[in-house]
């Protein structure tokens, strides 16, 4: 009871403690605590930066780009890297986005309260499938269950570039990998999604029902312009989940290290995380670093892509 | 499902290796502490006087067979009253050996045996003396296949390079209805599958193929696949899983993982010799030592292209790399003890129960216990 000599202090003057803040003990441990929780925030970050600059040194000085002559690329080894990384991630968005909004409106405006509530539940329960679990599934299970799509795709719409190429069997893929990814950042994206749609004011919905509008119409001139920020938000905290998957990619993915748009195509494309994962068991010296560059390419890469995700939300905020 | 099945049957096999292991701390106790005296040499009594901690790390090929070994070992040790701890840190071959070099690790694991320049270089951590190898683990690799209504099939060197370099594409090529007249095969495209990681396997795959058929296979070993996109697997169950989840697929991978596959015979001379312990630890006793080290250094030359009857020639011999002496007594006790249990019939058994490689011979242990008893401590 360490406050008891403090606390006849405040009893005697509660207006006054309370007006000028940060006398009490508590308060100040409060405030001490959550400070130091915010910097330590910047300190891990600062301190995983520093780790990835200063252990990828070895390869950027080695690196032909600088020295001339060495036998790696710096630029050729991470860039396919990048391309895969972006593309998987963009194809699950694509996947989930739509999806994702089709279930947070379902709970958040179709859907009887108790069936709602148990889907929520449920899509939770999705988020927390370990990734392992879902790159064992996908490439055990899912594979073989996709490859009669993947081959009415090639065979008639195989004029698209996506869908061209020779598959062969098993398909083991980009699209398969990004299928799972879409699975994984489904939770993610409907969650927030089905907040922000639950947060749409009251009295502007019952507005647009009294107009005359039907419960489409109210969504689409209402909820969806309403949550606009919010599902831009959403779809890049799946974004980031997507770019930073490691063990599901890793299992599901036959890598290859070219820029080619043909996902249905084997040993064409790799992410940054499998590489790296994949890679690191037995890699020691100038490929361990190079490795690490790689990591600290997915570090500004997830930093840049989360800086233009703000842009967007701060942008389309103030209007709705 | 047929790799739920094969999870479930390693299941059991670790089981048992657990009840393997466990009666060998009930039933055999005395045994090994009698063996551990008599062969370890100089090692003080049985594993009672054993104790601290022993650090290992290395090859991340014989990740299992080191797991089983300290568990076992470190078993053994408690049986009798020793408080030992063996740890191995499968952090790869190259970091093993410079943790080793740097004195951070007491002993390393390696798919390629120190150079000349490790070797000087180890005199500073060695107290003095010069480190040396062990081949302490050898897998046979086995080539295996997925082809509906085929089970086994007769290859040539030059075929499966052919193949696995992209110029054999049909199961109905000609040359490999040479070697197979009886076998049914169809007009299917072969997808050769490889491993996406880094990995000793396929360096001693690669290295087989270059040295058997050099004009087929023009990549020369290499520990990265070299050919560009694809088929392939991460990791050994990666490789086995992309086989078996397509039709016509043919990989390269620990025998000991084939499952349920086709495995081939390979060409050894005039015959076709399938893989099998025995046979994989043939081949490395009928090739050559490399030359210029000193006896106690047992680095073998794998003879890829023997001719002798009942070799497999396509295994990966991992080493142990220790030093010739140790300036901390029980800590050079203790690795003495580890070393002798590892390449005695007990400590092989419980490798080839855990990892599937294949036992070495009873004359390469007899040369390899010299080299350990060697070992000066204090």
């Amino acid at each position: 009871m360490s406050t008891a000599d403090i606390e006849p202090d405040a009893a005697s003057a509660p207006p006054a403690s309370m007006k000028s803040g940060g006398r009490r003990f508590g308060d100040a441990l409060f405030n001490a605590l959550s400070v130091g929780s915010g910097l330590l925030i910047f300190v891990t970050l600062a301190a995983v930066a520093i780790f990835l600059t200063l252990e990828s040194l070895p390869a950027i000085i080695a690196s032909r780009e600088f020295s001339g002559s060495a036998d790696f690329s710096l630029i050729e080894y991470s860039l396919p890297l990048v391309f895969g990384t972006v593309l998987a991630s963009a194809i699950a968005l694509v996947i989930a986005i739509p999806i994702s909004l089709g279930i947070a409106l379902f709970i958040s405006h179709f859907a009887p309260r108790r069936l709602a509530s148990a889907l929520g539940y449920m899509i939770d329960l999705l988020a927390a499938v370990p990734s392992v679990v879902y790159g064992l599934w996908g490439g055990v299970w899912l594979v073989p269950k996709l490859e009669p799509l993947y081959v009415f795709l090639n065979t008639y719409f195989g004029w698209i570039p996506l869908f061209a190429g020779e598959p062969t069997a098993p398909m083991r893929n980009l699209a398969s990998a990004s299928v799972v990814l879409a699975v994984m950042v489904l939770p993610i994206i409907t969650a927030v999604s089905r907040e922000v749609f639950l947060q749409t004011p009251r009295l502007q919905e019952e507005a647009a029902l009294a107009l005359g509008a039907t419960r489409w119409e109210t969504i689409r001139t209402v909820v969806l312009p309403f949550g606009r920020g919010g599902v831009v938000a959403a779809s890049m905290l799946g974004l980031g989940r997507a770019l930073g998957e490691t063990m599901a990619v890793l299992m599901i993915l036959a890598p290859g290290a070219t820029f080619s748009l043909h996902i249905l195509e084997v040993g064409r494309h790799n992410s940054i995380a499998a590489n790296i994962a994949s890679k690191q068991a037995e890699a020691s010296g100038v490929d361990m670093s190079l490795l690490i560059f790689t990591g600290l390419v997915l570090f500004v890469l997830t930093f840049v892509i989360n800086a233009i995700a703000r842009w967007i939300v701060a942008r389309s905020g103030p209007k709705s | 499902m047929n790799v739920r099945k094969n999870k479930l049957v390693s299941l059991a096999a670790l089981g048992l290796v657990g009840g393997l292991a466990l009666s060998a701390c009930g039933g055999g106790s005395d045994n090994g502490g009698t063996d551990g005296a008599s062969d370890g040499g100089g090692a003080a009594g049985g594993y009672a006087e054993l104790s601290g901690n022993l650090a290992g790390s290395g090859a991340s090929s014989m990740q299992n067979a080191q797991t089983a070994w300290t568990e076992s070992f470190m078993g053994l040790t408690q049986a009798e009253g020793g408080d030992l701890t063996v740890t191995y840190d499968p952090t790869g071959s190259g970091t093993g050996r410079e943790q080793f070099l740097s004195g951070q690790v007491q002993f390393a694991g390696t798919d390629a045996a120190l150079d000349e320049e490790e070797l000087t270089k180890s005199a500073e951590v060695c107290n003095d003396s010069q480190a040396f190898d062990l081949p302490v683990y050898i897998s046979p690799i086995a080539v295996v296949f997925n082809l509906e209504g085929v089970d086994s099939l007769n290859l040539t060197p030059e075929v499966i390079a052919g193949i696995f370099a992209g110029d054999i594409t049909k199961w109905n090529d000609p040359a490999i209805a040479e070697s197979n007249p009886d076998a049914e095969l169809p007009d299917l495209d072969i997808v050769p599958v490889h491993r996406s990681d880094d990995s000793g396997t396929t360096e001693n795959f690669t290295e087989y193929l270059s040295e058997t058929a050099p004009d087929a296979w023009t990549h020369g070993p290499v520990e990265t696949w070299p050919i560009d996109g694809g088929q392939s697997g991460d990791g050994t169950s990666g490789l086995i899983s992309t086989v078996e989840g397509g039709n016509g697929t043919i990989g390269y991978a620990d025998a000991s993982q084939a499952g349920n596959l086709g495995t081939a015979a390979i060409q050894v001379g005039d015959e076709f010799v399938e893989y099998s312990a025995d046979a994989a630890a043939k081949a490395v006793d009928v090739s050559p030592r490399e030359e210029g080290r000193e006896e106690n250094d047992i680095v073998v030359e794998l003879d890829r292209t023997t001719e002798e009857a009942g070799v497999y020639p396509i295994v990966l011999v991992s080493y142990l790399a220790l030093c010739g002496s140790y300036a901390d007594s029980a800590q050079g006790e203790a690795v003495k003890a580890y070393a002798s249990y590892m390449i005695s019939e007990e400590g092989q058994a419980t490798a080839a129960e855990a990892a599937g490689s294949a036992p070495i011979s009873e004359e390469l242990r007899t040369e390899a216990q010299a080299a350990i008893d060697g070992i000066t401590v204090g």
